[in-house]
């Protein structure tokens, strides 16, 4: 539901958007914690979905889907951790995250459709810019899904409109050239971009790649609508397991709220 | 009406009918779009044109021979009473050893005229990675060769010849540590560096405008085969056979015949231990479509979609997918697609090596079976093309581990 997404962005200053790797290490833990997450302060959830090849990855979030593959982690799987996270919770929106293949190979329609059915509320496909996405595009606007775009330090004006032009919910500023979690850039030069897409889409723009800490989210906040936080989450849950990874979201959202 | 030709694929979304495209991150969107621009400046201007030519006859030492290989023909025809003459494209004896410094000489000339001085490439056998390093040395840039961490044992030759032409090879261990994954590496790196790096892929595949790229780079193999062929025979060949990794020797011995469609086009993938096996590298053979490294093609993949490992002996080959032209080329029917195993690409090495002493490399291995029956088909009268795209002096160590030999201690010993 689009409307689920708008609405969140209505009622909160700064949006705090949390990525998780769905089915990392298993469907057990990855479920509970992601029914865990808005608890923790986390406005929207990001699933991603995982795939062999992940291109615009970095290796903390590849691991992260060789876990999950290694768990027995589809698509499927990825559908089925939506609709259990629905049994308990109406108002969290779901978006999920990946790569074009997976859902080429389900088909776009029986994908929108089992997605809309699960409750899921839009997707990022990160290999499908605009000039590819129309076939997934017209498939979520029959069952009111919004697919997200991103738009890079590489959109220069020319391609913006383009770039924005049938987003829905809000457009993802990539803050950097360069794989997840990866070094992020100056913030003053984020600020001038938010303004600029803000500008050409009239959506919410939300901020991602390369927000690690607390400290990084409340800078990100001042500017952004939306804050993104991928890679270090996903680390944490590696390494300290769940209550330590919700421990550090719960710390990443207040600061993203707070500012 | 029949489907238009293919001569004039891709259009201008990058599409070979429903194949190809550009399913890249939006970041490299703007790159490949100036990549694209570039190209088609590049192609209408001669003087990029005679600098190409230039470089194509004196430093890789073009046009490369056709040679009929009479003693295999013998063979052949011995075996059944009769065969067609076969006819080797000898792209092994360009230099580097392969068709590959073809499409980097384009490409890197491309890069310098586009003011970039960084240069990335992937490999698999090693043999692009080699002529992108070379041809990077002669115009003075600087290279890096992203290569699985598999493929680095196996073709150790090449490995260390990258090394001395002054690229750097970086090993990629994730994945199954091959050619898909060092393509995935290369990706990642233009993502992160896409100001002043120019990414030289090494097939027809990837996003617009590579393949049509490639290809177009490529196509002086077929261009040559066909004056060549003319010139010995006075008439077309009945059928060009070449060997398909992504597919960039064949494109390029295909398609200057693609409008004549007395010739056949017979493509050969690697059948590993076997289709049946499941262990292979045979995207159109044993494969669907789907979306992988920026286009929609044939791809090896599993129920939901994850990309499966690809087998073959030979690493060039060693690859889960196919050029979209090749999938566009099948789709029509235009060309057909056959398979060899591991062990047949190894038996005929041998025939080759001993009837023509010529050592092909194991990928070029895998369409000489399909030559040989081919030209015992079409019988005495009969003539078959295949392209010998590269040698395979990097493969020896491959070939005596296959067959059980150690080459230090000899075999007479």
């Amino acid at each position: 539901m689009t409307q689920r997404l708008d609405q969140t962005f209505a009622d909160n200053d700064t949006v705090f958007i949390a990525y998780m790797m769905g089915g990392d290490p298993d469907r057990a833990v990855s479920q509970s914690f992601m029914n865990a997450l808005p608890g923790a302060g986390v406005d929207i959830i990001e699933l991603g979905i995982p795939f062999t090849d992940p291109m615009a990855d970095g290796p903390v979030i590849e691991e992260a889907g060789i876990r999950a593959r290694k768990s027995g982690t589809t698509l499927t799987t990825i559908l089925d951790m939506a609709t259990e996270f629905r049994r308990t919770n109406m108002h969290t929106p779901i978006i999920v995250m990946g790569y074009a293949n997976p859902l080429h190979n389900m088909g776009y329609t029986e994908f929108a459709q089992a997605a809309h059915e699960a409750g899921i509320d839009g997707a990022i496909i990160v290999d499908l810019p605009p000039e590819e996405d129309h076939e997934l595009r017209a498939a979520f606007e029959a069952y009111d899904l919004a697919l997200i775009r991103l738009a890079t330090p590489t959109t220069d004006a020319k391609r913006l409109p383009k770039v924005v032009s049938g987003t829905k919910g809000f457009v993802y500023y990539v803050s950097m050239t360069g794989v997840t979690g990866a070094k992020l850039s100056q913030n003053n030069a984020i600020k001038d971009q938010v303004a600029r897409v803000k500008d050409a889409s009239g959506l919410p723009v939300a901020v991602g790649f390369g927000v690690k800490t607390p400290e990084r989210a409340r800078e990100i906040a001042k500017d952004a609508d939306g804050v993104v936080v991928g890679t270090a989450i996903v680390k944490e849950l590696h390494k300290n397991g769940p209550d330590a990874a919700l421990t550090f979201v719960r710390s990443l959202a207040d600061a993203a709220h707070g500012a | 009406m029949g489907k238009p030709e293919n001569i004039k694929y891709p259009d201008e979304n990058g599409r070979f009918g429903e194949f190809g495209g550009r399913f890249v991150a939006e970041t490299l969107m703007p790159p490949i779009l100036e990549l694209e621009q570039a190209y088609e400046e590049a192609k209408a201007d001669p003087a990029f044109q005679a600098e190409m030519d230039y470089f194509l006859e004196h430093y890789v030492g073009r046009p490369s021979p056709l040679y009929f290989a009479e003693r295999l023909t013998e063979h052949a025809a011995k075996e059944n009473g009769g065969a067609g003459k076969i006819y080797f494209k000898r792209e092994e004896l360009n230099h580097t050893g392969a068709h590959k410094i073809n499409n980097c000489v384009g490409q890197l000339l491309l890069a310098k005229r586009m003011g970039k001085t960084r240069i990335i490439a992937e490999t698999g056998a090693g043999q692009h990675g080699v002529a992108t390093a070379t041809v990077a040395a002669r115009l003075g840039m600087e290279c890096i060769v992203y290569m699985g961490a598999v493929d680095i044992v196996r073709q150790k030759p090449n490995v260390f010849r990258m090394r001395l032409l002054g690229a750097e090879v970086r090993a990629v261990h994730s994945g199954t540590a091959t050619l898909k994954d060092a393509m995935n590496e290369a990706l990642r790196d233009w993502v992160t560096n896409v100001g002043d790096t120019f990414y030289c892929i090494g097939t027809v595949a990837g996003p617009h405008p590579y393949p049509e790229m490639v290809r177009d780079f490529q196509t002086i193999i077929g261009h040559e085969t066909k004056a060549q062929i003319l010139k010995a025979e006075g008439r077309l060949p009945d059928a060009i056979v070449a060997c398909i990794g992504g597919g960039s020797n064949a494109m390029g011995i295909f398609h200057p015949f693609i409008d004549d469609k007395d010739v056949r086009l017979i493509g050969v993938e690697a059948a590993g231990h076997g289709i049946e096996t499941g262990e292979h590298a045979a995207s159109l053979t044993g494969g669907a479509p789907g979306i992988l490294h920026g286009n929609r093609t044939f791809l090896l993949q599993d129920e939901h979609g994850q990309i499966n490992d690809a087998h073959s002996i030979s690493a060039g080959l060693d690859y889960p997918g196919i050029g979209p032209e090749h999938a566009h080329l099948f789709d029509i029917g235009r060309a057909e697609y056959v398979s060899a195993t591991d062990d047949e690409a190894l038996e005929a090495f041998q025939l080759c090596a001993k009837l023509e002493g010529i050592l092909p490399a194991l990928e070029s291995s895998h369409a000489l079976p399909a030559t040989i029956r081919l030209a015992q088909e079409l019988g005495q009268d009969g003539l078959v093309v295949i392209n010998i795209s590269g040698r395979g002096d990097k493969d020896i160590f491959t070939i005596a581990d296959a067959l059980g030999e150690d080459i230090a201690a000899g075999t007479e010993g």
